[in-house]
C-alpha cells in the first residue's frame, strides 16, 4: 500500500514537558488507523502537527509524497495536500451559520475577494442532503451552528471534509458526548471514507469505537509510539489488556526514573 | 434569523425615541430643521462607528480613536494651512489613521498586550503627541469652505443635504459588503468567535485583526478631516467627545460585546439614536448635564438586553 502520511522522528516540547519524544507514524493511502492512548499522551499534538496548527520541534514529514518541513507546515499547505481535521470540539464558529462555516478559510471568492454566498449556499445544501444521519433532520445553510447537537456537528464537519475531497481525514475524539445513535453515524462515516478509498486517523478513548472500524492500532504512550499492530487478530478484548498493560508499564517506568 | 431579530429591536428602539422626542416637543421633531441638522453632525460619529464595529466583531477594543481623530485632523488641517491640496491632506491623514491601527494591532497581535490596555496607552500616547507637535494651537483652515473638496465631502446638496450623509450611507453600503460579502468579514467573525476554530481553519487571526484595527482608524481619519472641513477648524481635542457615543451606537446597534457578530446597518440606526439624543433631551426643556446619563443607561441598558436575548436563545438549544 502506498503512504499517505509518512512522519519519522518528530519531537515537540512544550516548556519542560516532551509531548512528542522521537514518533515516527505511518498512513497508508487507503488505511483506517485507530490512534489510542491516555490523556495527554501526545495524540492530539501528533496529528496538530499533521494539520498545521502546531508546529513540531524537529523531524520529517512525507504527506502524498511531498516531503514537508514539520516545523514550518500550515493549515493552508495541510489543506492543499487533501488533509482535513475535524477536532474534537472547535470545529465550528459557534455563532455563524453552517455555510459560512463550510468555506471557512477557502471562499469561493471573485478576484477581489468578495464571496459568491449563492453558490456556497448551493453546495451546503447539497452537502447536508448528502451527509449520512443529516436527511430529515431540518438543517438548513442559514442555520446557526451553534444550535446543533453533538452529533450533527461531528455530521457537519465530517460532511466538510468529504465535500473537500480530502484524501486524509483526522478525525479528534469524534464520538465523545455523543448518542448512541450518533455514535453509529459517525462509526458510518469512517467506513465511507475507507469505503471511498481514503486514509483516516482516528483518535478516541473509546476502544470499542475505535476497534469496530479501523485496521490498525497505534498507541502512544507518554509521547512515544508504545505499539502499533495490525487489527487482524487482535481482538477488543486482547486490545484492552494491551492497553491496560502499556498504562500500568508506563507508571512503573515512571516510578523508575523518579524513586 | 439572528440578525434580522437584532435589526428589528434597533429600528423598535429609534421608532420610540422618536416618538418620545415627537410627543415631547413637537415643533421640533415635525419639521425638517432639525433632520437636516441631524445628517450634518451624526455621520462624523456614524463613520467612526462603523469602523468600531469591526474590531469588536473580531473580539477587540479600539478606544485610541479619539486621538487617531485628533492627530489626523491635524495632519489634514496642518497640509491645507500650508498650502497643500486638500485631497493630498485627506491622503496624508488616511495613512496616519491606518498607521495608528497598524501600531494597535501590531501591539495585540504580535506582543500580545490585551487591546484595552494597550488602546488606552496609545489613546494617551497620540493625544500627547498631537499636543506637542501643534503646540496646543487649533488651526484655521477657513480657505477650504471654497474649495471644491469642501463640497465633495461636506457641502450641500439638493434640499439642503448635508454631503457627509451620503458618504455616510456610501460607506454603510461599502462596509456591509466587506462585512457580509467579502473574505475579509467572514474572516473578522470567526475570529471574533473563537480565535482557535479560526486558526484551525487555516484564517490568518493576527492579520485579520490588524486589518480590522487599520480599517478603524483609516475610517477615524476620514470622519476627522471631515469634521475639519465641516467646522473650517481643527482643535487640539477634537475628537475626544467621540468615546461614550460611538460605543453607544455600536453596541445599541446590536453588535455582540462578546464579538463573533455585528450589524453594520445596526450600528448606523444605534448612531442615529444616539446622535439624536442630545438635541431631543434639550428640546425637551432638560438641561444637557442629563444627556451623559441618557447615554450611560441607553449602553447598559441595550448590551443587558442583547446579552439576555442571547442567553435565552442558548436555553432554547438542544
Amino acid at each position: 500500500m502506498t503512504s499517505a502520511v509518512s512522519m519519522t522522528n518528530i519531537f515537540k516540547s512544550y516548556g519542560e514537558v516532551k509531548a512528542l519524544d522521537d514518533v515516527s507514524f505511518d498512513l497508508g493511502s487507503n488505511e483506517v488507523v485507530g490512534l489510542l492512548g491516555d490523556n495527554g499522551a501526545g495524540k492530539s499534538t501528533l496529528i496538530k502537527i499533521l494539520a498545521g496548527v502546531t508546529r513540531a520541534d524537529a523531524g520529517t514529514m512525507n504527506i502524498n509524497g511531498q516531503a514537508i518541513d514539520p516545523r514550518g507546515h500550515t493549515v493552508a499547505r495541510a489543506r492543499r495536500l487533501g488533509i482535513e481535521t475535524v477536532f474534537q470540539d472547535k470545529s465550528l464558529g459557534e455563532k455563524q451559520p453552517l455555510w459560512s462555516n463550510f468555506f471557512a478559510g477557502r471562499h469561493l471568492t471573485n478576484r477581489w475577494g468578495f464571496i459568491d454566498v449563492a453558490a456556497e449556499m448551493r453546495v451546503t445544501r447539497e452537502i447536508l442532503g448528502n451527509i449520512l444521519g443529516l436527511q430529515g433532520s431540518n438543517l438548513q445553510p442559514e442555520t446557526i451552528a451553534g444550535t446543533l447537537s453533538g452529533g450533527e456537528r461531528q455530521g457537519v464537519a465530517i460532511g466538510r471534509a468529504m465535500h473537500f475531497n480530502s484524501r486524509i481525514v483526522v478525525l479528534d475524539e469524534p464520538t465523545t458526548a455523543l448518542s448512541l445513535r450518533e455514535v453509529d453515524n459517525v462509526l458510518a462515516f469512517v467506513r465511507r471514507i475507507k469505503r471511498d478509498g481514503k486514509a483516516c486517523i482516528y483518535i478516541s478513548h473509546n476502544i470499542s469505537h475505535v476497534h469496530a472500524v479501523v485496521d490498525r492500532f497505534v498507541i502512544v504512550d507518554k509521547g512515544r509510539i508504545a505499539l502499533d499492530i495490525p487489527k487482524n487478530g487482535t481482538s477488543l478484548e486482547e486490545l484492552i489488556g494491551i492497553m491496560v498493560d502499556i498504562a500500568g508499564g508506563g507508571d512503573q517506568a515512571r516510578a523508575g526514573t523518579h524513586p | 434569523m439572528r440578525i434580522g431579530n437584532v435589526n428589528c429591536t434597533i429600528f423598535l428602539i429609534l421608532g420610540m425615541v422618536l416618538g418620545v422626542f415627537i410627543l415631547l416637543s413637537p415643533q421640533t421633531f415635525l419639521s425638517p430643521r432639525i433632520y437636516l441638522s441631524y445628517m450634518s453632525i451624526i455621520p462624523f460619529p456614524a463613520i467612526v462607528a462603523l469602523g468600531a464595529t469591526f474590531v469588536i466583531i473580531s473580539g477587540e477594543i479600539d478606544l485610541s480613536f479619539p486621538s487617531t481623530m485628533a492627530l489626523s485632523g491635524f495632519v489634514f488641517s496642518l497640509i491645507f494651512a500650508s498650502g497643500g491640496h486638500p485631497l493630498l491632506g485627506l491622503l496624508a491623514a488616511l495613512t496616519v489613521g491606518a498607521l495608528i491601527g497598524l501600531i494597535n494591532g501590531l501591539i495585540v497581535v504580535k506582543i500580545g498586550v490585551p487591546s484595552i490596555i494597550a488602546t488606552i496607552g496609545t489613546q494617551f500616547f497620540w493625544s500627547g503627541f498631537t499636543m506637542v507637535v501643534s503646540s496646543g494651537l487649533a488651526i484655521n483652515i477657513v480657505a477650504i469652505r471654497d474649495t471644491v473638496t469642501h463640497t465633495f465631502f461636506v457641502g450641500r446638496l439638493f434640499w439642503g443635504i448635508p454631503a457627509q450623509a451620503l458618504w455616510c450611507l456610501g460607506l454603510v453600503a461599502v462596509l456591509w459588503l466587506l462585512l457580509n460579502r467579502h473574505v475579509f468579514g467572514e474572516n473578522i467573525k470567526f475570529t471574533g468567535d473563537s480565535a482557535q476554530t479560526a486558526r484551525a481553519m487555516g484564517i490568518d487571526v493576527g492579520r485579520t485583526k490588524i486589518g480590522a484595527f487599520m480599517l478603524l482608524g483609516a475610517l477615524t481619519a476620514l470622519s476627522g478631516s471631515m469634521v475639519c472641513m465641516e467646522m473650517a477648524n481643527w482643535w487640539p481635542t477634537q475628537g475626544e467627545g467621540y468615546l461614550l457615543p460611538v460605543f453607544a451606537a455600536v453596541f445599541v446597534g446590536g453588535t455582540s460585546v462578546f464579538g463573533g457578530t455585528g450589524t453594520i446597518v445596526g450600528t448606523l440606526v444605534g448612531a442615529m439614536v444616539i446622535g439624536m439624543l442630545e438635541a431631543g433631551i434639550i428640546s425637551a426643556g432638560f438641561s444637557g448635564f442629563w444627556t451623559r446619563m441618557a447615554y450611560g443607561l441607553i449602553v447598559v441598558g441595550s448590551v443587558s438586553i442583547y446579552a439576555w436575548m442571547d442567553r435565552s436563545r442558548a436555553k432554547m438549544q438542544p
